[in-house]
């Protein structure tokens, strides 16, 4: 039965059929109607009062990370909507399902550089999955339906929905149906059963696969399935870096991560596999490095939901368009048991190497002085793998990749593809409401922690029980890093310096330590997650450790430098 | 190597998707040459049609990014030779010009262009083809000055007997399984 209601109402009330629970937001003049409707519904609701709009967006997207569930956040117009746009921009590149609802003043007045008018709609349709202006009530219950189906189905997404302020205050007749289809939107195709044949056909004969996998698995809940594959037919597999945590990190199959700072053997066994599996993972050029000189003695399978990500960037010999989860499903049976014992030892020979050259320096200091690595190893082994680590962007993100281990699935969020400094503090805020039941750690580097800091604010507030771990270099190490590998230790602008990190938290009233020598690390971080609620641990960390292996751009993957070149 | 192609986008005739087509071709820079965008023969389709200098794999990957929008519900591509194609021109002399001679009436004859209007300062000659067609006839008329010049958008309609958008319905409800 329709009843009638004003859209404001009519918003909030497609959100709960949605199954909405949590919205981050930060509310505005040409928004209030709806903020207004939210308080009769605070109970059944939550809504978080993030401290800047970006904030808002990157914890919708922590939130959906950890979860899988669709990210919801509210802004005001104008200024509140653009400053959304840096995580919707992030959100689409890393697809992230999102429902982001801006305000906009009311529809006569639309296109007269009215107070607080932009026109988000044009300003986000690069960076959104689909986008709609509601301009009018009767609108809502079929735009808000068909956001959430957008949003999270095929290839997930942000989308925005732009609510102008007098069909906010309109009534309507009232009544949700969910949505199930758009003529014009194929989310999955179904899949070609030869496709699938032929791939299990090119694993069964390989004498040296090697399977690549991303975050298609994690979003298509592929993991059962990615497992199966693996043990099957005996692969290593390597993922990248939003696909990590998919596999756990102790599966002796699970070879360690692709790109840039990814593993030695990963890389350079690119090079020599003769067939590459890709599930749900779009070849970034992170990954890649040089595209001319990668895996070129490779046939390439490439499961993936996209379409447009299929030949996008590699040359695919056996394409399978679908979901992650159904293509297993449907390869598995097809694959025959098999071993590749000698094959799988080249990449623990690799990783010899590499720990006796990289890692072992980098998780066991031993000189009193604290590296990154050192940092994440130990917050990885007290919370015994089990804990969602955020980070933020740079090298501090790079190095927990690299080692924090993992038992479960959704336990990485991270800014892949967009790479957003600031990240990782809200982001934290949205995986914890997501899941309350997991402890939530986060890294963050110096600088990435001051760019958003203000959500401090919002952990105090909401007394959330965030761990937050800032690696305090007193540079923008990457960008350092790059300065002394590749402009000759020409260190512009990138040397900062931080307020007192722990007079900071203390202001907020956020317990916190600053941590400057090795022997008191141990016990400050067993403080910290013995700590009930939100702790906040600084740890000043060597200034100039480079992150390695490190693939230079331009250079192949089988170019891995493990030290940096020696200085001419 | 690098030729015209023509690609024929099908989509929902709704606000916005202009721009969402056309942000595609400005990402990756591929210039736009013409443009033209109607109502399809399926009441609230609308039909784009887009000249653009590409190579073939250009082409095709920029297809598969238009058929990733929503509200698109197929994308092609094609060279020349697949296609039939018209471009529309429309030129404007002055009377006088016209009936100093006849020189202009055998150039209409000719170019199979035809008149559209004649007042008594100025005639409209309009005519259909090919843009070298449309130009070659500009540039003869032009002898006797052209006061006004305006070229459309191409038109185009694939050499195949099916129309695939229809088809593309048909087969929709099959994909949703
Ligand atoms: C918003 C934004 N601005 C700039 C950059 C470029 N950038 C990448 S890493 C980095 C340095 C990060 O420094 P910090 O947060 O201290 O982390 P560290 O690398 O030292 O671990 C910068 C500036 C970025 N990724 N994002």
């Amino acid at each position: 039965m329709a009843e009638k209601i004003t859209g404001s109402e009519a918003l909030i009330r497609s959100l709960i059929e949605e199954g909405v629970e949590t919205i981050f937001g930060y509310p505005g003049g040409a928004i209030m109607p709806v903020y207004d409707a939210l308080y009769h519904h605070r109970e059944k609701l939550k809504h978080v009062l993030t401290r800047h709009e970006q904030g808002a967006v990157h914890a919708a997207q922590g939130y959906s990370r950890a979860t899988g569930k669709v990210g919801v956040c509210f802004a005001t117009s104008g200024p509140g909507a653009t400053n959304l746009l840096t995580g919707i921009a992030d959100a689409m590149i890393d697809s992230t399902p999102l429902v982001c609802v801006t305000g906009q003043v009311a529809s006569p007045l639309l296109g007269t550089d009215a107070f607080q008018e932009s026109d988000i709609v044009g300003m986000s349709m690069p960076v959104t999955k689909w986008n709609f202006q509601i301009t009018s009530a009767d609108e809502i219950p079929e735009v808000m339906a068909k956001a959430f189906y957008i949003a999270h189905s095929g290839r997930p997404g942000p989308v925005l929905i732009d609510f102008a302020k007098d069909a906010q205050f309109a009534e309507i007749d009232f009544e949700y149906h969910k949505c199930n289809n758009i003529r014009s939107y194929v989310p999955y195709r179904p899949i070609d059963n030869s496709q699938v044949e032929a791939a299990a056909n090119a694993i069964n004969n390989a004498k040296k696969p090697f399977l690549f996998f991303g975050q298609g698995v994690v979003l298509s809940q592929a993991e059962n399935e990615l497992k199966e594959l693996v043990e099957k037919a005996g692969i290593p597999a390597a993922w990248t870096l939003l696909g990590n945590s998919a596999l756990p990190s102790n599966h002796p199959l699970n070879v360690g991560m692709l790109g840039m700072h990814g593993n030695y053997g990963p890389n350079l066994l690119t090079n020599e596999c003769d067939i590459i599996i890709a599930i749900g993972m779009r070849f970034d050029d992170r990954v890649t490095g040089n595209l001319s000189k990668y895996a070129k003695q490779a046939e390439i399978i490439h499961i993936e939901v996209d379409p447009a990500e299929i030949g996008k960037i590699v040359n695919t010999k056996f394409p399978v368009v679908g979901d992650a989860k159904k293509v297993l499903r449907k390869l598995n049976p097809l694959i025959a048991k098999n071993e590749h014992p000698e094959w799988v030892a080249k990449f623990k020979a690799c990783y010899d190497i590499e720990y006796k050259k990289v890692i072992e320096r980098d998780i066991y200091r031993n000189n009193g002085k604290i590296s990154m690595g050192e940092v994440v190893r130990m917050v990885s082994e007290k919370t015994e793998g089990n804990a969602i680590c955020v980070t933020d962007v740079g090298q501090h993100q790079m190095i927990a990749a690299r080692y924090f281990k993992f038992n479960q699935t959704k336990s990485v969020v991270t800014s892949g593809g967009l790479g957003t400094m600031g990240f990782g503090l809200p982001a934290a805020v949205g995986a914890q409401f997501g899941r309350p039941d997991r402890t939530v750690v986060t890294f963050i580097g110096d600088g990435g922690f001051q760019m958003t800091m203000q959500e401090l604010g919002t952990i105090a507030q909401e007394k959330i029980p965030v761990k937050i771990v800032i690696l305090n270099n007193n540079f923008l190490g990457m960008v350092r890093q790059w300065q002394e590998l590749f402009f000759e230790s020409r260190y512009s602008f990138t040397e900062l310096k931080g307020p007192d990190f722990v007079h900071l938290s203390g202001a907020y009233g956020i317990p916190a330590k600053r941590v400057e020598k090795g022997a008191e690390l141990e016990a400050a971080i067993a403080e910290m997650i013995d700590t009930d609620g939100p702790y906040l641990l600084e740890v000043k960390v060597e200034k100039e450790d480079n992150v390695f292996p490190m693939v230079a751009t331009g250079a192949s993957v089988s170019e891995i430098m493990l030290e940096a070149p020696t200085k001419k | 190597m690098k030729e015209e192609y023509i690609i024929t986008a099908y989509t929902e005739n709704h606000i916005g998707m202009l721009n969402r087509i056309t942000i595609i071709f400005t990402r990756r820079k591929v210039n736009i040459e013409s443009l033209t965008v109607s109502e399809s023969a399926i009441k609230g389709i609308s039909k784009f049609t887009i000249v653009v200098h590409s190579t073939a794999e250009q082409a095709e990957k920029i297809v598969k990014q238009i058929e990733k929008q929503v509200e698109v519900l197929k994308a092609f591509y094609h060279n020349n030779d697949e296609m039939i194609y018209q471009e529309i021109a429309l030129y404007k002399v002055s009377t006088k010009a016209l009936t100093a001679g006849n020189k202009i009436e055998t150039l209409v004859r000719k170019h199979n262009a035809r008149i559209l209007e004649i007042t008594d300062e100025y005639t409209v000659i309009e005519k259909t083809g090919h843009n070298d067609e449309t130009q070659e006839f500009f540039d003869e008329l032009n002898e006797f000055k052209v006061m006004q010049f305006i070229r459309s958008g191409r038109v185009a309609i694939t050499r195949s007997p099916i129309e695939r958008l229809s088809q593309f319905l048909a087969e929709r409800d099959s994909m949703l399984a």
